[in-house]
C-alpha cells in the first residue's frame, strides 16, 4: 500500500512536470476546470484534453485489468452540496487546490502555496475532528 | 494539436497516479485528516512523492528558455499572501474535510458512475461559478 502510494504520487509528480515542461502550464485541477467555460476559448482545448485524460484514466486502468478502488463517499446530499460549494468557491478565492498549491506550488517553494497548503490542511483536519469526534458524525 | 496531446497524456498520468495511490477514495483522504482517529498516512506519502518528483522537474525546467510546445511558461502571477488566499484556502479545507473530495479525485472518479460524486462535482462547479460571478476570480478568469 505504501509502495502503491509512492508510485502513484510519483506519477502525479510526473504529470505535473510533463504539463510544465511540455506546454508551460501549472497542473492545478481547480484552475484548469474553472477556465473551461464559454468566453475562455483561448486555451480551452488543452484544458479539455487534460480533464478528459484525468476522467478516462481510472476507466482505462480498470479495462486493462487493474483494480480501481471503489470510492467510499457519503450519501448525505447536504454534506455533498455544502462540501462541493466550499471546495469550488474556496479554490477560486484562494487560487488553487491540493494539486495547484499542494503539489505544484509546494514543489516550487512558493510562499503563497506553502501558506495555502498549511491553511487548508489545518482547516480540513479541524473539520474532520469536529465532525467525527465532537459531533460524532 | 501537440499541446492537446501533451495535456491529454498529462491528464491520463495524473489520473492513473490518483487511481494507483487510492486517492480517488474519499475514505482514505478522511483517514489521513483524522489525526485523532485511526490515522492513515497514505495521503502524506502520495503528496511527498509527488512534490519530490515535481520539484526535480521544476528545477530542470529552469534551464529551459521555453516549454517544448509553446513560446513561454505561464507561472502563477500572484505573489501576495492576503486575506483572499488564506480565507479561500480555509473554506476549501472545510469543504475538503466535510466530504473527503478535492477537485482532482472528484473529477477522476466521475466515470465510475456514483451519484454522490456527480452531486459533489455539480456543487463544486456551482461554487466556482459563484466565485467568478462575485468577481472574486474575475481578473484571473481568462488569462490565456
Amino acid at each position: 500500500m505504501i509502495g502503491e502510494a509512492a508510485l502513484g504520487g510519483a506519477l502525479i509528480g510526473a504529470a505535473v512536470v510533463l504539463l510544465w515542461i511540455g506546454i508551460g502550464h501549472i497542473a492545478g485541477i481547480s484552475g484548469i476546470l474553472a477556465r473551461v467555460p464559454a468566453g475562455c476559448s483561448r486555451g480551452r482545448g488543452w484544458r479539455l484534453a487534460f480533464l478528459g485524460g484525468l476522467i478516462a484514466a481510472p476507466l482505462l486502468y480498470g479495462l486493462a485489468g487493474g483494480t480501481v478502488p471503489a470510492p467510499a463517499v457519503t450519501h448525505d446530499p447536504w454534506l455533498l452540496v455544502c462540501g462541493g460549494l466550499l471546495v469550488g468557491f474556496g479554490s477560486q478565492l484562494g487560487n488553487g487546490c491540493t494539486s495547484g498549491h499542494g503539489v505544484c506550488g509546494v514543489a516550487r517553494l512558493s510562499r503563497r502555496s506553502l501558506t495555502a497548503t498549511a491553511t487548508f490542511m489545518l482547516a480540513a483536519v479541524a473539520t474532520v475532528f469536529v465532525s467525527r469526534h465532537l459531533l460524532g458524525g | 494539436m501537440a499541446a492537446k496531446l501533451v495535456a491529454l497524456t498529462a491528464g491520463l498520468v495524473f489520473g492513473l497516479g490518483l487511481t494507483l495511490s487510492g486517492m480517488i477514495d474519499p475514505a482514505r483522504i478522511l483517514g489521513f485528516l483524522d489525526v485523532a482517529g485511526v490515522w492513515n498516512p497514505i495521503l502524506g506519502v502520495v503528496m511527498a512523492s509527488a512534490v519530490a518528483v515535481a520539484a526535480v522537474g521544476f528545477a530542470v525546467a529552469r534551464r529551459l528558455p521555453h516549454p517544448l510546445v509553446g513560446s513561454a511558461f505561464h507561472p502563477p502571477g500572484r505573489t501576495a499572501i492576503d486575506v483572499r488566499l488564506v480565507g479561500g484556502a480555509a473554506l476549501f479545507g472545510i469543504g475538503w474535510g466535510l466530504v473527503g473530495y478535492c477537485p482532482g479525485p472528484a473529477l477522476a472518479s466521475l466515470g465510475l458512475g456514483l451519484r454522490p460524486t456527480w452531486l459533489f462535482v455539480g456543487a463544486m462547479m456551482a461554487g466556482m461559478v459563484v466565485a467568478g460571478v462575485a468577481g472574486a476570480a474575475q481578473r484571473r478568469w481568462c488569462p490565456g
